[in-house]
């Protein structure tokens, strides 16, 4: 029984959501139930799996019992372990934040999609094989298009074509990507493509060179890498905000991707693909970070800004992932944890502000509970922007510390360094138009560009949505206490990483039993 | 065969590449859906040409034989590709239905004022 929990997570949301669509259509209370005890009941599953994984210990779940080359496998290790935790707690805040502001009611089966987007995110964090990588990017993707047009909205649907297009582009690149792979290789697990990629002589590698840049650029897609880019800002700036609050782990899959494949298949010292990837990697991220700072600093709509303070945290969590050493991995993996919970929170926080003032970044009226919604809003943009309390300064650090012996270290240092102050300077602009500024206005002035009142806003201000926001809050204050604890499993997980001989030998063990 | 199959596979990839760059929903769309045709027949050509064998391995005696495994990809992909084909066809519609303009491009954001939150 124990060692089908492996599968729990992605079985769990996978019955959880049909039967939300088939039996509880047009019952809301129940959805919600349901919809939240499966998160709940993840989270329970997904700690439980971490705390198995914790050890070191490789464990592997072969789907139909069929051995490991020939069928699909899904294995957890402490960096899959680490990922759906995180999934699981940060989809909880978001839930609640959903519930409670009432997006779930302004549109159809935003819990079944909810739940199909977490069984996609879930199974491409545990799954062993490069071709169900694939397909768990798919289900994520046909969720995540569904929430992302949730409510509707000319603009919505607008930067919706845009999002599934620039995605089924990068689908199909991933096909071609793997096909070659497959081609050159005969094989689409992950631990055989290592084996056989490091037998093959290293005149014969132009066309598993090919494969490896093609997958490394779907990842690069996914993980807004700065030249494919451009789907994001629009995309998360005009999706729901809470759902753009979930969006936030979903850069993080194609940064999880870049770890493993690059680490476990064309590891480091992979001579065919050596040099391939950290030559581009580096410099796409030093400006992916440039861009989003600037972004930050230029955005007129409170989406926007949320949405390029992401592709910043993405810029620097790729910069220590580029550098493919053990150190810099700890410290990524630090980092990424931390832009989840605080690029999430600044879009909750958003989400906020948006439903009381609209979503320009103007001088307006103050808004009800701005007191609150502000000192939320400055933790949100603190903790993005790697000020000291909170964990984004830990995390910036430890990538700084990590990245001074490498050969670009000045150009790392003055991008992290430049880009924070320009991200913290952008969002203390933001900051003091929204909550400071209003407080001159004349009452009665009535701005043309602002927005009408919204009017599902309630008599008496939900709690829910303040309760999942500190709830975010306070996982990134948790982070910051027990950054101890945290960075030794980083370093214990970058460790697993870089030895990847055991995750190998445990995946296709069985067959030589 | 190999240069008919890879000359099909290059010029519906061409062609869709073209498509999509012409920033219409509809040729868009069908852009993406020659890709998908290219990358099919790409992944039937993985497992090398072979024409007229079993997808079956012989135990007792060295056949020919046609690699099985790209033809599940392949028939995978058909499915994926084919379910988000309608989904991308949906929502295009809906664009075009509410804003009256099958330009992919978002349009400047002159307004914001008739949207809503």
């Amino acid at each position: 029984m124990m060692e089908h929990l492996l599968i729990a997570p992605v079985v769990l949301p996978a019955l959880v959501a049909p039967f939300i669509i088939m039996v509880l259509r047009h019952h809301l209370d129940l959805q919600r139930i349901f919809s939240l005890a499966s998160a709940v009941l993840l989270a329970g599953v997904t700690l439980a799996l971490a705390a198995q994984a914790a050890d070191g210990t490789v464990k592997v779940y072969e789907l139909g019992d069929w051995p490991a080359p020939f069928g699909i496998v899904l294995v957890l290790d402490r960096l899959s372990a680490m990922m759906i935790v995180l999934t699981s707690l940060l989809a909880l805040p978001v839930l609640l934040y959903a519930i409670g502001s009432g997006w779930d009611t302004r549109g159809s089966n935003f819990h079944a999609l909810f739940q199909f987007q977490l069984m996609g995110i879930m199974g491409a964090f545990l799954t062993g094989d490069a071709f169900n990588l694939f397909v768990f990017f798919e289900v994520l993707l046909i969720a995540s298009y569904g929430l992302m047009i949730h409510s509707g909205g000319t603009r919505r649907f607008q930067a919706g074509v845009q999002y599934v297009v620039f995605n089924l582009l990068g689908s199909t690149l991933f096909l071609f990507a793997l096909g070659t792979l497959y081609s050159v290789t005969g094989t689409l697990n992950m631990a055989d493509l290592a084996v056989k990629v490091a037998q093959i002589p290293a005149e014969d590698t132009a066309l598993l060179r090919v494969g490896a840049v093609m997958l490394l650029l779907v990842f690069a897609i996914k993980a807004s890498l700065l030249p494919l880019h451009f789907w994001l800002p629009s995309a998360y700036a005009n999706a729901p905000m809470p759902v753009a609050a979930l969006f936030a782990i979903m850069t993080k899959v194609g940064a999880y991707s870049i770890l493993r494949i690059y680490t476990l298949v064309f590891g480091p010292e992979v001579e065919a693909t050596a040099g391939l990837t950290e030559s581009w990697l580096l410099p796409a991220a030093l400006l992916t970070l440039g861009a989003g700072a600037i972004g930050v600093l230029g955005s007129k709509k409170l989406g926007r800004l949320a949405a390029f303070g992401a592709i910043a945290s993405m810029g620097t969590l790729l910069i220590a992932i580029s550098l493919f050493t053990q150190t810099a991995a700890a410290a990524a993996l630090y980092y990424l944890v931390h832009s989840t919970l605080a690029a999430a929170l600044l879009f909750l926080v958003a989400d906020l502000v948006m439903e009381r003032q609209g979503q320009w970044i103007l001088p307006q009226l103050p808004m009800p509970q701005t007191g609150l919604i502000s000192a939320l809003f400055f933790a949100a943009a603190i903790a993005l922007a790697g000020m000291p309390p909170l964990s984004g300064f830990l995390g910036k650090l430890l990538v700084l510390d990590a990245t001074r012996g490498a050969a670009l270290a000045p150009w790392i240092w003055g991008v992290i360094l430049l880009g924070s102050l320009v991200t913290i300077i952008g969002m203390a602009r933001a900051g003091s138009l929204l909550f400071w500024k209003g407080h001159g206005l004349p009452p009665e002035d009535t701005d043309t560009s602002a927005e009408p009142p919204v009017d599902t806003l309630p008599a008496r201000p939900a709690q829910l949505p303040f309760v999942a926001c500190f709830g975010l809050l306070g996982g990134l204050v948790a982070l910051t206490v027990f950054a101890g604890p945290a960075t030794r499993y980083a370093e214990a997980t970058a460790a697993q990483l870089y030895a990847p001989s055991a995750y190998i030998d445990t995946v296709l063990g069985r067959t030589a039993e | 065969m190999e240069l008919l199959v890879a000359s099909a596979v290059g010029i519906l990839t061409a062609a869709g590449v073209y498509l999509i760059l012409r920033r219409r929903s509809f040729p868009v769309i069908l852009g993406l859906s020659l890709l998908t045709y290219a990358v099919n027949v790409f992944l039937f050509a993985t497992g090398r040409l072979v024409t007229g064998a079993p997808p079956i391995l012989n135990k007792y005696e060295e056949v020919a034989y046609t690699d099985p495994l790209p033809q599940a990809l392949v028939l995978t992909a058909i499915v994926i590709s084919f379910g988000m084909t309608a989904v991308v066809v949906m929502i295009a519609l809906g664009a075009y239905l509410s804003s009256r303009d099958d330009a992919t491009a978002m349009p400047v954001e002159a307004d914001g004022a008739e949207e809503e939150a």
